[in-house]
């Protein structure tokens, strides 16, 4: 299925209504409508985890979901929407259902990286048919910015504070996207929002695998949590993929692409030093904090282009 | 026609859930509960069933996996026992709060720690209050009989609740026992056609399911559920009496046993419940007043008619296989006792068989003995008693 022009699916009423309560200009719920007018059709099943997402588009008594949706709890996405795919199977091979139906998952990072782990590598190795989306926000943006396994070394939270002793998070990010790729499963992509013909790309190509599970991890700045003007959330997530700090790239029946590489990578500093949970690093005091980040980002880059380079 | 068959409770329940043939099954193992997940699997491999299984990684998963199943619109199945049950948690509650009539045999077993497989109610009495329909069966013919019940109680119209149907883990599950068991073609049509009014898979009427409801509508969503609790009163009455004329074993809400002139009466749940009939023979051959009252229903609890049926006793012991920390008795006492309350009658909590300790005849013979004392001299003593323990 191709792509429609920007203009058209602008024009689109889709089926994430507007209305709902998401902060002005968070990218999260751009994310969702993006992927639904990817998959442009009405027989499709959303399950979400626990999260901002969940909590602004269905404050009962309104819902902003014109396709059907469940969600149940914050770690369980992935095994809630293996029970509907499994009663979809079941019901269409009793004839209950004719019609063709997709499924989606999606959960933030906290969901996903984290307490929706165990649940999220279950239904990929069981190989339910479905998409699961990870918008990453690097926090546990919804309780109030926490730090997640997906919070990137050095970056401040209300759970990895700027102290006299601590500078922001001191671990480093969690591979998620690694992790999901170790279940060979038949596609695995990152993501960014500020390029939605990439994303919507691979949104269809994750939605039309017929055996099995796809993931896509799609950043999504949450500009309360990364200290930024609330217009700046896609500003941000371009800066992340020209600095190499995050990476658009897929994985299709185990063949690694990378789908972008900037011609110039920007220095780290172009990211992280307007954003205010990263403040501290604009002190000469922590220029080694910010060396160290540069190495592992290069390294990390490095290391993506030696696999692209040998998947074959 | 029904046939008489000798099998273990897993065996029993997992034949009762083949006649049935659900749509999808949530599976994850725990001891005791574990082979009547093999019993189904068997009749999944070999076609006997259309049941999808989904082989989850853990008991959160499975009734996850459960609720979105359920969600869909299809007639969905899990089992657990134990830590099992206590790992769902959290998703029992929403099972019940998004009115799902989900089915699941709950092969009781004691909670950790220490770790320990064998039988008690500790697991089901941590689900008191999440909202389920909750029953329980003395043996193999009634853990079949209460499934077969189940579906029907659970996807009434009037009562959409999640059902824990327990039995004993090992006393009954892995005990062989010959039971009454329905031919299939009987049991599919007095369960029949699972009909649900919404679905997930309905694309041309699409619903949001598990909405966030804050101070303006949680508390209504509260007062809906205690309705179909409340509801689910006179349908399991009236399912007990139809399932009894297909089967000639009718069912309430519990069963008295020599209760009518009785003055010394035991209360309990569960397998004991057998041996306890059989001391209050043997005392009733020595001529005591003693009877029994063996509760089926826990949740919704049969308040006003236990009331009725207790209230011309003059000593009442409770048996509870649970404890309730920092409270005299255990959990079924303090539902007696809540119920009889304004009564004058001698109340006694004996908390037995933790962690499947066996209990014998004799000891439920010298309870009696003990509560006829108290009968005589009007001298309850000690609220808190416990039964087979080295102090």
């Amino acid at each position: 299925m191709a792509l429609k022009s920007l203009k058209e699916y602008s024009a689109q009423s889709g089926l994430l209504a507007g209305g709902h309560r998401a902060c002005s200009g968070c990218p999260a719920p751009t994310a969702i409508r993006m992927a639904l007018n990817a998959a442009d059709t009405k027989d499709i099943v959303v399950a979400f985890s626990t999260g901002c997402m969940e909590v602004v588009t269905t404050i009962y008594p309104f819902t902003a979901w014109k396709i059907p949706y469940i969600h149940s709890a914050f770690e369980n996405v992935a095994a809630t929407i293996s029970g509907v795919e499994t009663a979809y199977n079941a019901l269409k091979a009793k004839g209950k259902i004719t019609r063709d139906i997709k499924f989606m998952a999606w959960g933030g990072d906290g969901g996903t990286y984290d307490i929706g782990l165990q649940s999220l590598s279950g239904a990929l190795e069981r190989g339910h048919r479905y998409l699961h989306i990870c918008y990453d926000n690097e926090g546990y943006m919804n309780t109030g910015i926490q730090r997640s396994g997906s919070t990137p070394k050095g970056a401040e939270t209300n759970t990895s504070q700027i102290g006299s002793v601590q500078k922001g998070k001191q671990q480093q990010k969690k591979d998620l996207t690694a992790i999901v790729i170790a279940h060979h499963i038949p596609y695995v992509a990152q993501a960014s929002v500020h390029n939605w013909k990439d994303f919507m790309t691979k949104v269809q190509k994750g939605l039309a695998v017929k055996d099995g599970p796809a993931f896509i991890n799609v950043l999504a700045p949450c500009h309360r949590g990364w200290r930024v003007a609330e217009d700046e959330g896609f500003e941000y997530a371009r800066l992340a993929v020209e600095t190499c700090t995050w990476h658009m790239f897929e994985v299709e029946n185990g063949k690694l692409t990378i789908n972008y590489k900037p011609k110039t990578k920007l220095p780290v500093q172009d990211y992280l030093l307007k954003q205010g949970r990263f403040r501290h690093l604009n002190d000469p005091a922590n220029a080694a904090l910010v060396a160290e980040i540069q190495a592992d980002v290069d390294k990390k880059w490095q290391e993506l282009l030696d696999k692209e380079s040998k998947s074959l | 026609m029904a046939k008489n068959v000798s099998l273990t409770g897993n065996d029993a329940v997992g034949t009762a859930l083949k006649q049935i043939n659900p749509d999808v099954a949530a599976v994850f193992p725990i001891t005791p509960q574990t082979e009547l997940m093999h019993k189904f699997a068997a009749f999944v491999a070999n076609g006997e069933v259309d049941t999808h299984l989904i082989t989850v990684e853990s008991e959160h998963s499975a009734m996850s996996a459960t609720i979105g199943a359920a969600a869909a619109g299809a007639r969905s199945i899990t089992a657990t026992s134990s830590a099992g049950l206590a790992y769902m948690w959290e998703m029992l509650y929403i099972a019940a709060s998004l009115r799902l009539p989900i089915v699941m045999p709950l092969v009781n077993r004691a909670l950790s720690g220490p770790i320990n497989i064998h039988c008690d109610h500790s697991d089901v009495m941590g689900m008191r209050d999440a909202g389920w329909i909750i029953i329980f069966a003395e043996n193999t013919q009634e853990a079949y009989d209460n499934t077969v019940q189940a579906f029907r109680i659970a996807e009434h119209k009037n009562v959409l609740l999640p059902i824990a149907v327990c039995f004993d883990g090992f006393i009954i599950s892995h005990t062989q026992e010959i039971l009454q068991m329905l031919d299939d073609a009987e049991v599919k049509k007095f369960v029949g056609e699972y009909q649900p009014a919404y679905s997930l898979l309905d694309t041309d009427h699409p619903v949001t399911v598990g909405p966030l409801a804050l101070p303006d509508y949680y508390f209504e969503c509260k007062r809906q559920q205690i309705e179909g609790m409340k509801n689910a009163m006179s349908v399991i009455e009236e399912i007990g009496v139809e399932y009894g004329k297909l089967s000639g074993r009718a069912y309430g809400h519990f069963e008295t046993y020599k209760l009518e002139d009785a003055e010394t009466v035991l209360v309990g749940a569960g397998s004991t419940m057998g041996t306890a009939r059989m001391a209050v023979d043997s005392l009733r051959a020595k001529g005591k007043k003693v009877g029994l009252l063996k509760i089926r229903t826990f949740r919704p609890f049969p308040a006003d008619a236990i009331r009725k049926a207790l209230g011309n006793a003059k000593t009442i012991g409770v048996l509870d296989r649970a404890v309730s920390f920092g409270m005299e008795g255990g959990p079924i006492f303090s539902e007696i006792r809540s119920v009889l309350f304004g009564k004058k009658i001698n109340l006694k909590s004996y908390i037995y068989g933790l962690g499947g300790r066996d209990i014998f005849p004799h000891q439920i013979e010298d309870v009696f003995a003990e509560m006829e004392r108290v009968t005589k001299d009007g001298n309850a003593g000690t609220t808190e008693n416990y039964i087979g323990l080295r102090e």
